[in-house]
């Protein structure tokens, strides 16, 4: 059967989000499909234009579906082709750019455009906004703005409801001077009472904005430039930047060309088919269901579902019923939410708290135990559960207090779990606690995981915490995990052990093998470097080394930075250089022109900034060994003066230091080993923060710690033993090293790896030798040892062709 | 318009790795996978500007090096749909291994 075509008209989030609910019911095998968009992008959550405005976020950042995704999913995009008509007796489209599109099913979702109140003077004599004048509706008004509020000292937000206050919480970030003007009495007329609108001014006088009310503006004034406004009250109030908010108007005069009946929008029915023409569906800002007119992003995804529903068949007894309004505030600083009326009818149940001092504020109106209405302002702790409540018409409980405040802190533990299923989390992408669940077992254990997946979260923000709540109540609990968070690497369905005894088994030697005879022949990018570290641990140098298997800093042994450019950081044990070798690196640095030169926390020296090209000349000239600077492998050990100078030592923590370092260097491991020596208990060189710490206690004994961390998390080593010699404790460290690689997960740290595994496990294999593994790990670790090299000797001799070419000239 | 040009040999690159080559003044990551195949693409990274011909390549797809962006190399798409999608050179290899191009006869814009 040949497949329909569906035209879409308008590339916005209505839109856009009605065709993704149609693929995810297969429609690709039924329909093709093609949508045009008046601006000339891929979809953008229009949500966040306020963040892109304030400049939380970049507009870049608020994309939703590139155009990449058009593509992947053969979606013929007519961007920047504003349709002109629709010819429903022909079943054609027809853009302003002349495209000509046949449908035999078609979805009007034009959305809307900033409503432009009929104030004299608006308009400059061409019949556009006045210079100066804008609305707040997309990208470009977006820059526009942001471009005009540079060379401005003062704006005007005309408009004090949502838009307007989030408008203005943008421009506060560019401009000093932020004037609110509104028509009512009091702020967000519609959601507020008197008293949270008093509340909220004080609230946005305090970010900085200024606040007139009951104001209605008459005339713009300026030639072809706004300079000012003026109020009816004869008071005019000068400015260089003016914002309209004052609405949204729906953009149906596409329907009325076609002939569809448009009221306030584009009528339709409870399947969001035009009451008109059964072929022509509409959704979103521009469509108009039982007499109401949707101005947020929640009803959508709603309508989307519906209509994909009734165009796949996939339910042909789907029907809308309409949505009810909640709504969150999004300006930094403020919390607000408010749900359906905010004053109450005759009959109706009416909680309410407050206090001013703190601009706390909480109202909930109720009829028949359930949530009709409600304000919470300063404090939305609650905001949740209650937005839940309101959208499900559920019964609320007789215990009132308990919906206003967590007393005695109920744990969230309770909620998260009482929550149902099918619970909206995130509001601007329709995304239910059951979706979060599911995207967490299927392994996405960290936030940035799950919203990636799921776009919780990535609308208005707002609701970042309660993701971050889920998806950490349900990684840690007793939740089911998927198998795969033990696997070494995605790629390889095998835990590190299984993996390690499957390589050793098999005779595997190189990663691409490894691939072909344990993941059937996938070669998953992102798995090699640590598969190549792992074939190291295993077989020391006796290995295919396929170096592309290596991550680049394994390739040009250097550190890359963000142009591009290496960074040269070589041996110096124990933080020791001789003065000689202080000056070459000073002549070398002078020679290469190295643009920066910097003491680095290990105590050793980086020369930053070297292009790949010049590597081979710089170690050449330095003559010193690579300090493994880049790789995840053993890299410094961090000592202080020790007994030799200090008048407090207690042992020769720079010696012992140096002697660690030149025993491990090179060591490949799962992720960078840094470690630390202290001649005394005073701790200078911070050997009780550091992957395995030595602490000199007098007598020529010295306390070993492990796990210590001081990166993106601080945490004090585990007293691991105590040992009476250097050699016992250079010993201990080694075999607890051994342990570590053949044991930790790619990347993971000591300090992760400790905690996992324990380090009462750790002494029993370590120091007491209860699994009478430890000769095996001293073997592997003196074999690890004597297979180390020096990798700058490759200056001499490349292993790959053009292995230090930054850019190879093409053939003329 | 576009046009054939042969930048170099395939043997300038290791399997399993990327080259950045300079063609006039454009720029250019070509890849040579492990199993043979080779890609090229733009050479900086859409999101910021890393060098992808030092990125660690898989069967048809490259990682950044900086921070991660995945990309397939037969489509361009980011595979993580987190930035920008590659402009993606169609690539033929002459019986002699030669690498050539089709490049645009304006020289390359930049991927939508």
């Amino acid at each position: 059967m040949a497949k329909k075509r569906l035209v879409v008209v308008g590339n916005g989030m209505a839109g856009v989000r009605a065709v993704e609910e149609v693929l995810i019911r297969g429609g690709a095998k039924h329909f093709d499909f093609a949508v045009f968009g008046d601006e000339p992008y891929g979809n953008y959550n229009r949500i966040m234009l306020s963040n892109v405005l304030s400049g939380e976020q970049d507009a870049s950042e608020i994309f939703i579906n590139p155009l990449d995704w058009y593509r992947e999913n053969d979606i013929v995009l007519h961007a920047g082709a504003p349709v002109v008509k629709i010819d429903r007796a022909a079943k054609i489209v027809i853009s302003e750019t002349g495209v000509r599109e046949a449908y035999d099913k078609l979805l009007i979702a034009t959305g809307s455009r900033p409503l432009v109140p009929p104030i004299e003077g608006i308009y400059a004599r061409d019949g556009r906004l006045k210079r100066g004048v804008f609305g707040f509706r997309n990208i470009d008004d977006c820059n526009a703005i942001i471009a005009r509020a540079k060379e401005s000292s003062r704006a005007i937000v005309i408009g004090g409801g949502l838009l307007g206050l989030e408008a203005a919480r943008g421009l506060l970030t560019h401009l000093d001077d932020v004037h609110v003007v509104h028509s009512g009495k009091h702020l967000m007329t519609m959601q507020l009472d008197a008293t949270g609108g008093v509340m909220l001014e004080a609230s946005m006088k305090k970010l900085g904005a200024r606040v007139h009310l009951e104001k209605s503006t008459v005339r713009i004034l300026g030639e072809d430039c706004v300079t000012g406004v003026a109020f009816k009250d004869g008071s005019t109030l000068d400015c260089d930047l003016l914002v309209l908010a004052t609405g949204v108007r729906p953009n149906a005069e596409i329907g009325l060309r076609a002939g569809l009946s448009v009221e306030r929008a584009i009528v339709v029915d409870d399947q969001m088919r035009s009451v008109d023409d059964a072929d022509v569906y509409s959704v979103g800002e521009c469509a108009q269901h039982r007499g109401r007119v949707y101005g947020i992003v929640a009803p959508l995804w709603e309508q989307g579902k519906v209509f994909a529903d009734h165009l796949t068949q996939s339910n042909l007894d789907v029907a809308y019923h309409g949505s009810k309004i909640a709504t969150k505030l999004k300006v930094t600083g403020i919390e607000l939410a408010s749900m359906g009326s905010p004053e109450p009818q005759d009959g109706d149940e009416l909680i309410q708290f407050a206090e001013p001092k703190k601009g706390v504020y909480k109202k909930l109106i109720l009829r028949d135990s359930r949530l009709v209405g409600g304000i919470l302002l300063g404090d939305i702790s609650k905001a949740a559960y209650l937005m839940q409540a309101f959208e499900r018409d559920a019964p609320l409980p007789d215990e009132r207090l308990t919906m206003l405040f967590d007393f005695g802190a109920p744990s969230h533990k309770i909620t998260l779990d009482e929550m149902p299923a099918d619970a909206q989390v995130c509001n601007c992408n329709g995304v239910t606690k059951a979706a979060i669940v599911a995207c967490v077992a299927a392994g996405n254990r960290t936030t940035k995981a799950a919203m990636d997946a799921t776009r919780a979260g990535k609308g208005c923000g707002s609701c970042k915490t309660l993701v971050a709540e889920i998806v950490l109540h349900y990684c840690g609990g007793a939740v089911e995990e998927d198998p795969s968070v033990h696997y070494y690497v995605p790629g390889v369905p095998l835990t590190k052990p299984q993996l390690i005894a499957a390589v050793r088994e098999q005779e595997l030697k190189s990663v691409s093998s490894i691939f072909d005879a344990l993941a059937g022949g996938v070669e998953d990018a992102a798995s090699k470097p640590a598969l190549a570290s792992l074939l190291s641990t295993v077989w020391n140098g006796d290995y295919e080394d396929e170096r592309g298997a290596r991550f680049i800093n394994d390739r040009v042994h250097g550190n890359i930075q963000k142009d591009g450019t290496f960074s040269v950081v070589p041996e110096i044990p124990g933080g020791v250089c001789t003065p000689e070798e202080l000056k070459r690196i000073a002549d070398v640095a002078l020679k290469f022109g190295v643009p920066l030169v910097k003491l680095t926390g290990g105590q050793r020296i980086d020369l930053v900034g070297v292009p790949k090209e010049l590597l081979p000349a710089v170690w050449g000239e330095l003559g010193m060994p690579a300090g493994f600077a880049w790789a995840k492998s053993y890299r410094t050990c961090k000592s202080c003066i020790g007994s030799d100078y200090c008048r407090f030592g207690l042992g020769d923590s720079m010696g012992l230091a140096r002697q660690i370092e030149r025993r491990f260097r090179g060591v490949e491991s799962p992720a960078k080993l840094k470690l630390g020596t202290a001649g005394c208990p005073r701790n200078c060189s911070e050997a009780l923060i550091k992957d395995v710490g030595f602490v000199a206690i007098g007598d020529d004994k010295w306390e070993i710690y492990i796990g210590g961390a001081g990166g993106s998390r601080v945490r004090k080593g585990d007293i691991l033993c105590t040992v009476d010699s250097e050699e016992k404790a250079i010993a201990i460290a080694g075999r607890f090293l051994q342990y570590y690689r053949e044991n930790a997960k790619w990347r993971e740290r000591t300090y992760d790896f400790v905690e996992r595994v324990g380090v009462e496990h750790i002494y029993a294999v370590v120091v007491e030798d209860s699994e009478g593994q430890g000769a095996a790990l001293d073997a592997a670790m003196q074999a690890a040892v004597e297979a180390a090299c020096d990798p700058w000797k490759e200056a001499a001799a490349p292993k790959t062709v053009n292995q230090f070419v930054s850019t190879v000239q093409a053939e003329a | 318009m576009t046009r054939q040009a042969t930048i170099g040999k395939v043997d300038q690159i290791p399997r399993g790795e990327g080259r950045k080559f300079r063609l006039g003044g454009v720029e250019i990551a070509v890849y040579h996978t492990q199993s043979g195949e080779v890609f090229a693409s733009q050479s900086d990274c859409p999101h910021a500007g890393g060098p992808l011909a030092d990125g660690l390549i898989g069967a048809a797809n490259v990682i950044c090096p900086l921070h991660e962006r995945f990309f397939d190399l037969r489509t361009g798409a980011c595979l993580g749909g987190d930035c920008a999608g590659l402009r993606i050179y169609p690539v033929a290899l002459t019986a002699e291994g030669g690498i050539m191009l089709e490049i645009d006869e304006e020289g390359p814009t930049a991927a939508g």
